[in-house]
């Protein structure tokens, strides 16, 4: 009898309390940028593409959503000749931008991806490509990587010295 | 046996090993990078550090590197004792002081025996604050890409190159943390072998140059066990596709015949399976057909018109069986002239009847001494030349086991070795790259190389016939020989069909079957034009001249010709007027050809990549070789054959579904073919849970994204009726059987080195025995000598005896056409001797015109100091030379 008045009465205080229902879509909530959602490619601070096709981010995805091709530039950059993403099959667990050596792939607090149509869940490279870097505005991998491409050879990334002359005779 | 404790542990092991491959074979996983399976023990890497104890009581123990070890009875060691397994964190820790940061653009990655390796030991943080040593590339030409910033300095390249497979252009620069590997200038690596070397690098430094213009990793390809189909050796090897096309090949192990290692051409040929000359769709002169159109419309001819097969020596032996079955065997014919024809049966017929066994590679490694008649192995047989420049090293071997220094002991067996070599004679028309490793050379035309093997037959057996007129250089010549191959223990004697020469195929046998009566380890080895020659001279048929003939003659309106190039097998006027006069021509090819190009109807067969099929080597061994992938409208030849026979009412094809049923007709008809239906397991095959095995890996990406941009619903994925592999990741992951293994793969051991788990002990056969069955050995009963002694060759004024040379890219159908082959096929040429040059007033580079079997060609000239007088060199199987049969008489001309 007693439990019984004691839950009236508190949903009865229920009635005072600051609502939690959001008026969505009129009203959106605040989400925080490690929110995970819709998938995007970056790019590197010098507007290059951060992909570099390791398919990394393809093996790690547990529902195998993620396809791409490397290819490379005359130069030696290597960069997605197609990259796809089949969001219908999504379930924006994270583990691509995990994954990640790049910070290439992130997701995004984005999650209005509706469709009518399922085809168009399929994204390709330029629907995911935006032009800035993301929640990492500062890293560049081919700065940091051995590999020489356009504008940058060999002994030019960080904290690598110059190439050594081998037919140099002093020790 | 002896026992050895591994942390406390008996084991029962075998003595003469070193403790690294005794861990390995028991099934440690024990780190290391400078030893190889193939290439020994030098103990430079320090990585495979283990403890070993005094006895029992011994608490303490002592490092040492176990790949330098020799196992011995009690004795006592640890793998994971704290003090080694820091030691070897401590090596990885160092070794990646310099690695660049590029796992992640590294083609190696995912399949790196430095990641497994730095895994394994734990190693995570680079600790070490300095700058990273750098290096520049080189261009190392269209097969190898050189990233040099990798290396971790194991000397694994340069040991394999050059003291393994011979090559000089490649070597180590430099000293201390700078070392280099790489050319002196930059340039295309010479040696045959060099695709190897992104094997044997256990990290990125050599990568398949190939693989990197449609880069895949190894997790996401699709791969299956398949056998190299540039030669008649039969390597096997594994092909691996993504998104619908071929993109690698990697040796696949077979203790018998390739064991670690394939050529370059075997490695770079697949291309021509992706090249934009294939036949990709049923068409009708021309124009796009339905195939169930085109099967009803081929099967009406069958039914209505006298027709006539011809079939391929670098088709399955399903596709040609098939063939022989729908058009009868009178009117197969195997598609080869009648010259190479009676070639390919004689050498079959001295393997098959003869009183010598066939060896294989692996036997040939062990021969301790070979005489070479007639056969520029490098170019027609490349591995078998590797396996030569093994063999060379047996007799001076024996200098190593007298000093009581193990075998794999690699430094120091080869500084007791030093410039020592066995025996190996070598006797061919123009020099080849096997000279430098020769006690002696014998350059000469055909008849007389052939006249040298029936002398040194003569004089280890008197009952042999005589060679009358041998001129004295080539008495000695043969006495040596003679004299060598009589104080081995296992001399092998090598011949083949490259020069065009029954006699020379006789006097192989005529020496070996001598040799034989003297020494019971004799071996024989010939080699074959083309992949599945063996298969198809044991076949059956007529040569192509009575196909020409039938046609001729108004027998014959239809010809359905069988992956073939006619104009490869014989003078273009004469397959031109043969094709003109067919009424329905009829051609089942995967790749378009000039005959093609003349077909009323092209039916698009499957290559090795999208076909099942058996084929047999050069020591007749039947190998399969399984599908990799479906691809739509393409069929293998058996297959569109069998379709063909059942509508057209054939009554044993049309119980014909899938290829077990083919195996099992052809070896219940031949007699020869008896017990190839067990060459790998049946269809119904599945592992002990029930399920198949899958040709993908199970960490294989991209399976709901790859095909959403046709259609969002994913398709079933394609059946496999002829084997029992899945075309998927799905299936059982275990081990499976040797025959069917798609990829090696082992927990831990991403890399090819995971080999090492797939085989009863590291180096020798697979688990369940290496696959493959052999078709026909010696009959020891059986011995006579061949009597046919050839006239010495005697030059003629204003004429040149030419003979064909052989090229390893370029001379071989199929290889030539894959993109990066077609880089190092050289143009056409003629090569004379200095003399004879001088005599026409011609040098290097000249045009020359020289009238042959009918045929006028303009061609530069090469000048060469090793050819006879009287002889001239013709490349053969150019793309870009059309067919002459040769050996033949040469007008010459300014």
């Amino acid at each position: 009898m007693i439990s019984i008045v004691r839950s009236l009465w508190l949903v009865f205080l229920h009635m005072f309390h600051k609502r939690e229902t959001v008026q969505y879509p009129e009203q959106k909530n605040k989400l925080t940028t490690r929110w995970r959602g819709r998938i995007v490619l970056t790019r590197d601070p010098d507007m290059g593409e951060r992909c570099v096709g390791c398919y990394l981010c393809a093996a790690a995805c547990p529902v195998d959503c993620i396809s791409l091709q490397a290819t490379e530039d005359e130069t030696g950059r290597r960069y997605p000749e197609f990259f796809r993403i089949n969001f219908s099959r999504c379930i924006f667990c994270g583990y691509c931008e995990e994954a990640c050596p790049t910070y290439a792939i992130q997701l995004i607090p984005d999650f209005e991806m509706g469709e009518y149509n399922r085809q168009n869940l399929v994204y390709e490279k330029k629907e995911l490509l935006i032009d800035g870097p993301g929640k990492y505005p500062g890293y560049n991998y081919y700065k940091v990587a051995g590999l020489a491409i356009g504008g940058k050879g060999k002994g030019q990334a960080q904290n690598e010295a110059p190439p050594v002359d081998i037919k140099s005779l002093i020790p | 046996m002896v026992t050895i404790y591994i942390d406390n542990t008996p084991y029962q092991v075998k003595p003469g090993k070193n403790l690294l491959e005794t861990c390995l074979t028991l099934g440690f996983d024990l780190p290391y990078f400078c030893w190889h399976p193939a290439l020994g023990s030098v103990g430079a890497c320090r990585q495979c550090a283990i403890k070993m104890y005094r006895d029992a009581d011994d608490k303490s123990g002592r490092l040492v590197m176990s790949c330098m070890e020799p196992v011995s009875n009690n004795q006592r060691i640890s793998i994971a004792d704290k003090t080694a397994v820091d030691f070897r964190e401590g090596v990885i820790e160092w070794l990646m002081t310099n690695h660049p940061h590029d796992c992640a653009v590294c083609d190696e990655g995912g399949a790196c025996h430095l990641q497994d390796m730095t895994v394994m030991t734990g190693h995570t943080y680079r600790r070490f604050k300095f700058k990273k040593r750098t290096h520049v590339n080189q261009d190392l030409g269209p097969f190898i890409n050189h990233e040099m910033n990798r290396c971790i300095q194991c000397y694994r390249c340069v040991r394999f190159y050059k003291d393994y497979a011979g090559g000089e252009d490649l070597d180590v620069f430099a000293s201390k943390s700078n070392v280099y590997f790489g050319r002196s200038e930059p340039g295309t690596l010479e040696s045959e072998f060099s695709g190897n070397l992104s094997e044997v690098c256990p990290t990125g430094v050599f990568t398949d140059k190939t693989l990197k213009q449609h880069y895949t990793r190894k997790w996401d390809l699709t791969m299956a066990p398949s056998i190299c189909q540039h030669c008649s050796l039969g390597c096997n090897i594994i092909a691996g596709e993504r998104y619908g096309d071929l993109r690698m090949i990697a040796n696949r192990y077979h203790g018998e015949v390739n064991g670690y290692f394939i050529c370059d051409r075997g490695r770079f040929g697949y291309e021509f399976v992706n090249a934009p000359a294939r036949v990709r769709q049923t068409t009708q002169l021309g124009q796009p057909v339905d195939e169930d159109k085109a099967i009803t419309q081929i099967s009406e001819l069958l039914k209505n018109s006298k027709v006539i097969g011809i079939g391929s020596p670098r088709a399955s032996l399903e596709s040609n069986y098939a063939l022989k079955k729908l058009v009868g065997e009178t009117n197969f014919h195997k598609g080869v002239s009648r010259q190479e024809q009676a070639l390919m049966e004689l050498a079959v017929s001295i393997l098959n009847t003869g009183p010598v066994r066939a060896l294989s590679m692996k036997e040939v490694e062990k021969a301790d001494a070979v005489f070479i008649l007639g056969e520029d192995l490098t170019n027609t047989s490349p591995m078998l030349a590797l396996a030569i420049r093994q063999s060379v090293r047996q007799q001076p071997l024996h200098e190593v086991n007298a000093l009581a220094v193990p075998e794999w002991n690699d430094a120091a067996a080869r500084e007791i070795i030093q410039q020592k070599k066995g025996p190996l004679f070598v006797a061919t028309v123009a020099e080849t790259k096997l000279d430098s490793m020769a006690t002696k050379t014998f350059r000469a035309a055909p008849q007389d190389i052939s006249r040298l093997g029936f002398a040194v037959a003569n004089l280890i057996d008197p009952s042999a016939p005589q060679v009358s007129n041998l001129h004295e250089d080539e008495r000695a010549m043969s006495e040596l020989i003679a004299k060598s191959l009589l104080a081995s223990e296992r001399p092998v004697i090598i011949s083949g069909t490259s020069c065009q020469s029954d006699s020379v195929l006789k006097a192989a046998a005529n020496v070996a079957t001598a040799l034989q009566k003297r020494n019971k380890n004799t071996g024989i080895v010939l080699t074959f034009p083309e992949s599945n020659s063996v298969g198809l001279a044991l076949m059956g048929g007529n040569p192509l001249e009575e196909a020409f003939q039938k046609v001729k003659s108004g027998n014959t309106d239809t010809v359905i010709i069988l992956e073939n190039d006619l104009y490869r097998h014989s003078q273009t006027t004469l397959v031109d007027e043969f094709l003109t006069k067919c009424k329905t021509v009829v051609v089942v090819d995967h790749s378009q050809q000039a005959t093609s190009a003349k077909a009323q109807w092209l039916i698009p067969a499957g290559t090795f990549a999208e076909a099942d099929g058996t084929i047999v080597n050069n020591e007749g061994r039947a190998q399969r070789y399984f599908q990799v992938y479906e691809k739509m409208n393409v069929k293998e030849s058996w297959r569109w054959l069998t379709n063909l026979g059942a509508t057209a009412g054939i009554t044993p094809m049309q119980s014909w579904k899938n290829i077990d049923h083919i195996t099992k007709a052809l070896a219940q008809e031949e007699e020869v073919f008896r017990g190839i239906e067990r060459v790998s397991l049946t269809s119904d095959y599945r592992m002990q849970d029930g399920q198949r095995v899958p040709r993908a890996p199970h960490r294989y990406s991209g399976r709901t994204a790859m095909l959403a941009n046709v259609t969002v619903s994913e398709p079933k994925p394609p059946e496999d009726p002829d084997s029992g592999m899945s075309f998927t990741m799905e299936g059982t992951r275990a081990m499976p059987p040797s025959s069917m293994i798609p990829f090696f793969w082992s927990p831990g051991w991403n890399s090819v080195q995971s080999v090492n788990k797939y085989q009863e002990e590291v180096g020798a056969a697979l688990r369940g025995g290496d696959p493959g069955i052999r078709l026909f050995e010696a009959s020891a009963t059986q011995s006579h000598y061949f009597n046919e002694v050839p006239e010495k060759f005697i030059a003629v004024d204003s004429k040149l005896w030419i003979v064909p040379l052989h090229h390893i890219y370029g001379s071989e159908e199929l290889s030539a056409k894959s993109a990066s082959v077609a880089k190092r096929v050289p143009l056409p040429y003629l090569m004379l001797n200095a003399e004879d040059a001088a005599k026409l007033g011609l040098k290097e580079g000249d045009a020359i015109e020289v009238a042959v079997g009918g045929d006028q060609l303009r061609l530069p000239v090469k000048v060469s100091a090793s050819l006879s007088m009287g002889v001239a060199g013709l490349p053969a199987g150019l793309p870009t030379l059309s067919f002459v049969e040769l050996p033949a008489w040469g007008l010459v001309k300014r």
